[in-house]
């Protein structure tokens, strides 16, 4: 062949033989993957990395940035006069409704003092940006621009302008992974608006829509129902729009009904998204004995058991 | 009289061509490249195209330079992309260890063929460690992917030959051999 071989003689030693090493790595990541699956002891030294891989992240994600800003900077004048006016007409259409707000938040202030009710979100929710979505194609990840330095913590609820996108998972000083509600180890639980019928929305994986499960076959449900969060879990704040009912198929042998969803908000195409702070009011959860995991719900006990 | 050679043409050595040492920093720098192309943000169809370029120019080195790249450098590497992809611990740097034996392995037999005849056999080496990856992630209890999943490491094969030739790039002699 065309290159140099300077190769030694195989006589000469070069250290363990290639079975050898392989062997060696090749247990040193099963134990790896092991400690990671089973016992998340590695969370500390994935936080350190993550810290140090910071910079790198950032710096790959100038180029279309960059792109993006220069874009923006040339799009077209008239479009963004003929938006301002749109904006302006709609402004004015709910003049009404913003006139009557401040009553209206006096009243609710004062109904929620008699109820004693505490503030339904703690008054830090933090909008967020998305900085690019997991690379790993069996999770359904995406990572923001904000983490613990901003306060976030793992467990707290992202949503976008239509609804529920999914939960903090792991929270580093910079960034933050967000569970997608379409992973297949993430469960929500849900109401539906039209019954009130209570479920749990089960995320499916990539390209698979999410179910629920678990509903009887004379469940209230149909097609075009809306599903919002009811609370229950103490992770979700209720109340927030999560998906529509797609199919459902009701069939006399089975024991439950198999009911599919679609997803209301931009869960794969949102940049900006708005992370809401743990609710004082909830009561916490209890401790579950021999639970290691701080991080509650499927997106972590589920999925992991198999392991 | 000596003529500085013109700049490599994008055409793969020729047999004749004797390659220059290669500088082990090079190596790295190359490495750096491969991760950063890596965890660039992609999404939709770039990201369902977009192979491993950290493994391909794993495999490069390996099969070029066995005595600097081998398993235990790939499995560091590994490593690494499990952080930068935030996938569990372990499941590149096995598959990237695997990735590496393989390329040592099979280096002699690769070697012998033109570039565009050593892809075929890079996308099975590729989809052999895309495969344990899967085999990692569904015994850990993650859902089958789509079949677009054996989409990039056909798209890292048809990408060899350009790879190839990039990274031989540091190591063409500066003076064309007829010159000499």
């Amino acid at each position: 062949m065309h290159h140099v071989s300077v190769d030694p003689p195989p006589f000469f030693h070069r250290g363990p033989s290639p079975l050898a090493r392989l062997a060696f790595f090749g247990a040193l990541s099963l134990m790896l993957l092991f400690a990671d699956t089973r016992y998340r002891y590695l969370e500390g030294i994935r936080a350190g990395a993550a810290v140090v891989l910071y910079p790198l992240h950032r710096a790959v994600q100038i180029p279309g940035e960059t792109l993006a800003w220069i874009g923006g900077y040339f799009a077209a004048k008239q479009t963004l006069s003929d938006e301002n006016a749109a904006l302006k007409q709609e402004l004015l259409a709910r003049a009404p409704a913003a006139q009557g707000y401040a009553p209206l938040q006096d009243e609710n202030t004062r109904l929620k003092a008699l109820v004693d009710v505490e503030a339904r979100f703690a008054d830090a929710a933090k909008a967020v940006e998305v900085l690019y979505t997991g690379r790993d194609p069996f999770t359904q990840k995406l990572f923001v621009n904000r983490g613990s330095a901003s306060g976030i913590k793992p467990g707290e609820a992202v949503i976008d302008e239509i609804g529920v996108v999914g939960q903090v998972t792991r929270v580093f000083p910079n960034m933050a992974e967000v569970t997608l509600i379409t992973d297949k180890d993430h469960a929500v639980p849900v109401r539906v608006e039209r019954s009130g019928v209570r479920s749990v929305f089960f995320g499916a994986g990539a390209g698979r829509a999410p179910e629920l499960r678990f509903m009887a076959p004379t469940a209230d449900i149909r097609v075009g129902d809306r599903l919002y969060t009811s609370g229950m879990d103490g992770t979700y704040p209720a109340g927030l729009a999560v998906a529509q009912v797609e199919t459902v198929e009701r069939e006399t042998g089975q024991m439950f009904a198999h009911i599919t969803c679609k997803p209301l908000s931009g869960v794969d195409r949102s940049q900006f998204l708005l992370v809401l702070g743990q609710g004082v009011a909830q009561v916490p959860r209890p401790e579950e004995p021999g639970e290691a995991d701080g991080v509650k719900k499927g997106a972590r006990g589920k999925g992991r058991r198999g392991g | 009289m000596r003529v500085l050679a013109k700049p490599a043409a994008f055409t793969p050595a020729t047999p004749e061509e004797i390659l220059r040492p290669v500088n082990p920093w090079v190596i790295a720098l190359t490495f750096l490249l491969g991760f950063l192309a890596n965890i660039a943000p992609a999404s939709g169809v770039v990201l369902a195209l977009k192979p491993d370029f950290l493994a391909l120019v794993i495999l490069y080195w390996c099969i070029q330079e066995p005595r600097y790249v081998g398993v235990g450098v790939a499995w560091m590497l590994g490593l690494l992309m499990d952080v930068g992809d935030a996938t569990l611990f372990g499941q590149h740097a096995l598959a990237y260890a695997v990735l590496a034996y393989s390329a040592e392995y099979f280096r002699r037999r690769v070697l012998r063929f033109p570039l565009w005849q050593q892809a075929p056999q890079v996308a099975v080496l590729l989809m052999v460690c895309a495969l344990l990856v899967l085999l990692v992630r569904v015994v850990g209890g993650a859902p089958l992917p789509r079949w677009t999943y054996a989409v990039p490491p056909i798209v890292g094969a048809l990408l060899w030959p350009l790879v190839s030739v990039l990274l031989q790039w540091s190591q063409r002699p500066s003076r064309s051999p007829a010159q000499l």
